[in-house]
């Protein structure tokens, strides 16, 4: 359970209660999950492998099922909603792999995910392209091509297409060089200054630390602890298990 | 040569039927054994819708000559291809859809056997066991060439041109349209479309709208070129199915260019083998691509 | 009275024959999920293939070998497996698609390769000539005949009792778990492409097997015998039995044989003369609609397998 739950309930933007969910029926990989998201801020949940991090952000957005508990966006439930009508309640999801359209190209991408902005789409798209000058050169290629750091950042572009209030952020470091992982986690620092609510789920745990307000610790699919980020960062005991370990060493 | 021009002509209608075959392949993941029937379905559709226009405006009953073309058959195609989609669609309503709603991948491949022998007998009860005719005039071929001598009729011109200006359309909607970008993204990664508020149960409907009136084109393409037949589905499942293995399932450029192959193949096939094993011509490349490039000329592995 | 027992001894053996087959295809779709649309080749294979090598020789055609029945009846057999390996080898490892439209593809081939093919099976008129073994000593009435389907019975049996110690093995428990997750299998360590392979050509063989009896109980085979709706027909029996259960495929096939020569007859005796030629065309709806609505209302037959093992579980 939280042990940290001060804020005014107004600041905060997504919520899940008793969530419980698995790809399978009476298999939850998930148990009783309670986490809550405040507005413009950048929540990570971290935990080791299997600890059901990925499938907390799919139930969130709609492609694991969930079998009890909820998930309310600024009050309102969206548990369960089809993943397709997520964007039009202001959630962008960016998975960790396969997050692109390989066949297509940049801009193909790009509109895709703009089709729903309506007129002005073209305004919007000049706009993603000023928040992300890597990808002007490269409009007409396939995205197959990029980088996987530019990957993440078309990605990104694609979520913010829809102009979200809430991005859920499965592991946006997976396979990033250092350098890469930088910019990306940067990029997920300046949206969060612009008022947009970051829930990321990461590996990289002292990355995403530094950049985090608040974090959450997932362990077989239940909280574990959850407190600020710096707090958690300096936590002897989160420091042992996560920081002393191999897994800080390939941070 | 001759044998060559008629493989083209061939390949045109194999090619649109391949077209929606793969798209469907690709999209709800299972081999469409009554794909065919969706030609017969669209071919018949158009019989009537002929008749039915050509009586009631007599004046659009006369012949574009050269062409044993009418306007009223003109109108049919176009209505029977909007036929033909909505038919597909029920089908997969009343069928497919309730199968896969099951979660059962592989009986869609078998409900679809059952479903072809339900359409093409179903087809022979209503309109008869023989062979039909859009128009009963003879067409005389055109002499494209006396040395090599080669013969065109102008219909399969006609058949050639607008099978290349549907292919066309489509070419242009698949690469210059937001919903063509959203069909191709449910083609790559049916999840991430949906995450891109893609609805899946839309697209679903849209390549089945797509599939029967490129199948509907083929079906008419088909009688014009030969003659109308219930057991016409039964003779061009396999080639249809070559032409897309031939491809690479999913690759709609792959199934233009693998129904192409396909009919060129099977009339150069004539010059070497008796008619009679004409059948096992599709079967032969089928086995080729797969010993030599089993995805196809442009398919990706894809388990 | 002797002509309906007769008829009973007849309509018995051409049902147990067909059950033979829809056992092999049992073990294809039922046990490993394998899709055979084509199964008339295999069948078609083995109806050939032990009555090439059975025969006297015959003016213009391959065979002569006169081999002693037994061999005959096994080298259809080897000929089914053959085709079956050539084309699993090729496909097995592929999207399950491609199996299912090879086979099929291989039926359209093989028919249309003994449709035209005078110097290996005859052609359109078939192979004609073929001793039926022990014949000399039952003669050709009605003891004859009794004798025959005893002969098949037994070898249902013993194709039932091979299939029932086979699923019950490992080899059937890996089965299974490949047709469930294959990808826990592989993990196992497991190759299932492998494991497919050895079913399909295992199921082939008794398609083959059945093929040589029916071939050998008319002692003649010809193209009009391998038609595509044999297949069709062969489904129809497997998924009214109930897929993965092997009691359950013999009494579909009693069923759905009883359906289609029933209702053949009755067309033939009361419909009036010009809808006789649809026959075939109703009958041809009929199976269609059995496979297809089977598949809807009751897609685990009417005898379901008892130890429920469901293929829903690989929905994703």
């Amino acid at each position: 359970m939280p042990t940290w739950g001060h804020r005014p309930v107004t600041d905060t933007i997504l919520e899940t209660r008793g969530l419980t969910a698995g790809y399978v029926p009476d298999l939850p990989i998930l148990r009783d999950v309670a986490i809550r998201a405040a507005r413009g801020r950048i929540t990570v949940v971290i935990g080791p492998n299997g600890a059901g991090k990925s499938t907390l952000i799919k139930a969130i957005a709609g492609l694991v099922p969930v079998s009890a508990g909820t998930v309310t966006l600024e009050g309102r439930e969206i548990t369960g909603l089809r993943p397709d009508r997520m964007a039009a309640q202001g959630i962008a999801y960016v998975p960790q792999t396969d997050n692109i359209f390989r066949t297509l190209t940049i801009r193909q991408n790009l509109e895709l995910a703009l089709r729903r902005a309506g007129p002005g789409a073209s305004g919007r798209l000049a706009a993603l392209l000023d928040r992300f000058p890597a990808l002007a050169p490269k409009l007409g290629d396939k995205a197959g091509t990029l980088s996987g750091g530019q990957r993440q950042f078309l990605a990104v572009a694609m979520a913010l297409a829809a102009d979200p209030r809430l991005i859920l952020m499965d592991e946006p470091s997976a396979g990033l060089s250092p350098r890469a992982t930088r910019e990306v986690l940067e990029m997920a620092q300046a949206l969060a200054a612009q008022g947009v609510t970051i829930l990321l789920v990461e590996q990289n745990v002292k990355a995403a630390l530094g950049i985090a307000d608040h974090c959450y610790i997932l362990a077989e699919g239940r909280n574990q602890v959850d407190g600020p980020a710096r707090a958690l960062l300096d936590d002897p005991v989160v420091g042992e298990i996560y920081l002393g370990g191999r897994r800080a060493e390939t941070a | 040569m001759q044998n060559l021009v008629d493989g083209i002509l061939t390949g045109s209608y194999i090619s649109l039927a391949a077209i929606g075959l793969t798209l469907v392949m690709h999209i709800l993941r299972f081999a469409n054994f009554s794909h065919a029937e969706l030609l017969s379905v669209g071919a018949y559709a158009a019989l009537v819708f002929d008749k039915a226009f050509a009586a009631v405006f007599p004046i659009a009953a006369t012949k574009l000559a050269p062409l044993s073309l009418t306007l009223a058959l003109l109108a049919a195609i176009v209505v029977s291809m909007a036929f033909t989609g909505a038919t597909a669609i029920l089908i997969d309503r009343l069928v497919f859809r309730r199968v896969r709603d099951k979660g059962n991948e592989l009986s869609m491949v078998f409900a679809s056997f059952g479903m072809a022998l339900v359409m093409r007998n179903l087809i022979a009860l209503g309109f008869g066991l023989h062979s039909q005719l859009y128009s009963r005039d003879i067409a005389f071929a055109v002499i494209l060439s006396r040395d090599p001598l080669i013969l065109v009729k102008p219909d399969q011109v006609f058949v050639l041109g607008a099978a290349l200006v549907l292919m066309a359309a489509l070419h242009l909607v698949l690469t210059r349209t937001t919903f063509g970008f959203a069909l191709r993204a449910v083609a790559e990664n049916p999840a991430l479309a949906q995450v891109n508020g893609v609805d899946l149960g839309r697209m679903i409907a849209a390549t089945w709208v797509i599939a029967g009136m490129l199948a509907a084109a083929a079906g008419v393409f088909y009688g014009l070129s030969y003659q109308l037949i219930p057991i016409m589905g039964r003779d061009l499942v396999l080639p249809v199915f070559a032409a897309t293995i031939v491809g690479g399932i999913g690759s709609v450029y792959g199934a233009v260019l693998g129904g192409f192959i396909v009919g060129i193949a099977s009339n150069l096939a004539l010059l070497v083998l008796p008619s009679g094993y004409s059948p096992a011509v599709p079967f032969l490349l089928i086995l080729a691509v797969l010993i030599l490039r089993p995805n196809g000329l442009f398919g990706e592995a894809r388990a | 009275m002797i002509g309906l027992i007769s008829y009973l001894v007849f309509f018995a053996t051409v049902a147990s024959i067909l059950a033979i087959a829809v056992l092999g295809l049992n073990l294809q779709w039922g046990n490993t999920g394998l899709f055979n649309g084509g199964v008339v080749a295999f069948f078609g294979a083995g109806a050939y293939g032990t009555l090439i090598l059975g025969s006297p020789a015959l003016e213009g055609q391959l065979g002569g070998f006169e081999l002693a029945y037994p061999l005959a009846l096994t080298g259809g057999m080897v000929a089914a497996a053959l085709l079956a390996w050539a084309v699993g080898a090729l496909t097995l490892r592929l999207r399950h698609d491609y199996l299912a439209i090879a086979t099929f593809g291989v039926a359209v081939a093989f028919e249309s390769l003994m449709r035209n093919a005078e110097w290996l099976a005859g052609g359109a008129k078939g192979i004609r000539g073929f001793e039926r073994p022990l014949r000399a000593a039952l003669g050709d009435g009605f003891l004859y005949n009794l004798a025959f389907l005893g002969f098949v019975l037994c070898l249902l049996v013993a194709v039932y009792l091979f299939l029932e110690r086979l699923v019950g093995s490992p080899f059937g428990r890996l089965l299974r778990a490949i047709r469930e997750d294959e990808d826990a299998a592989r993990s196992l360590g497991k190759r299932p492409a492998r494991v497919r392979l050895v079913a399909f050509v295992t199921g082939s063989a008794i398609m083959g097997l059945a093929g040589g009896l029916y071939a050998s109980f008319y002692a003649f085979v010809s193209p009009q015998d391998i038609l595509p709706v044999l297949t069709f027909q062969i489904w129809a029996m497997l998924i009214v039995g109930g897929a993965g259960n092997n009691r359950g495929a013999i009494m579909g096939t009693v069923l759905i044989w009883g359906a289609w020569t029933g209702s053949g007859w009755a067309l033939s005796r009361f419909a009036p003369i010009e809808a006789q030629l649809y026959t075939g065309s109703i009958q041809f709806v009929m199976i269609g609609a059995v496979i297809v609505g089977m598949l809807l209302w009751r897609p685990q037959g009417l005898f379901p397998e008892r130890l429920v093992v469901s293929q829903s579980g690989r929905s994703n």
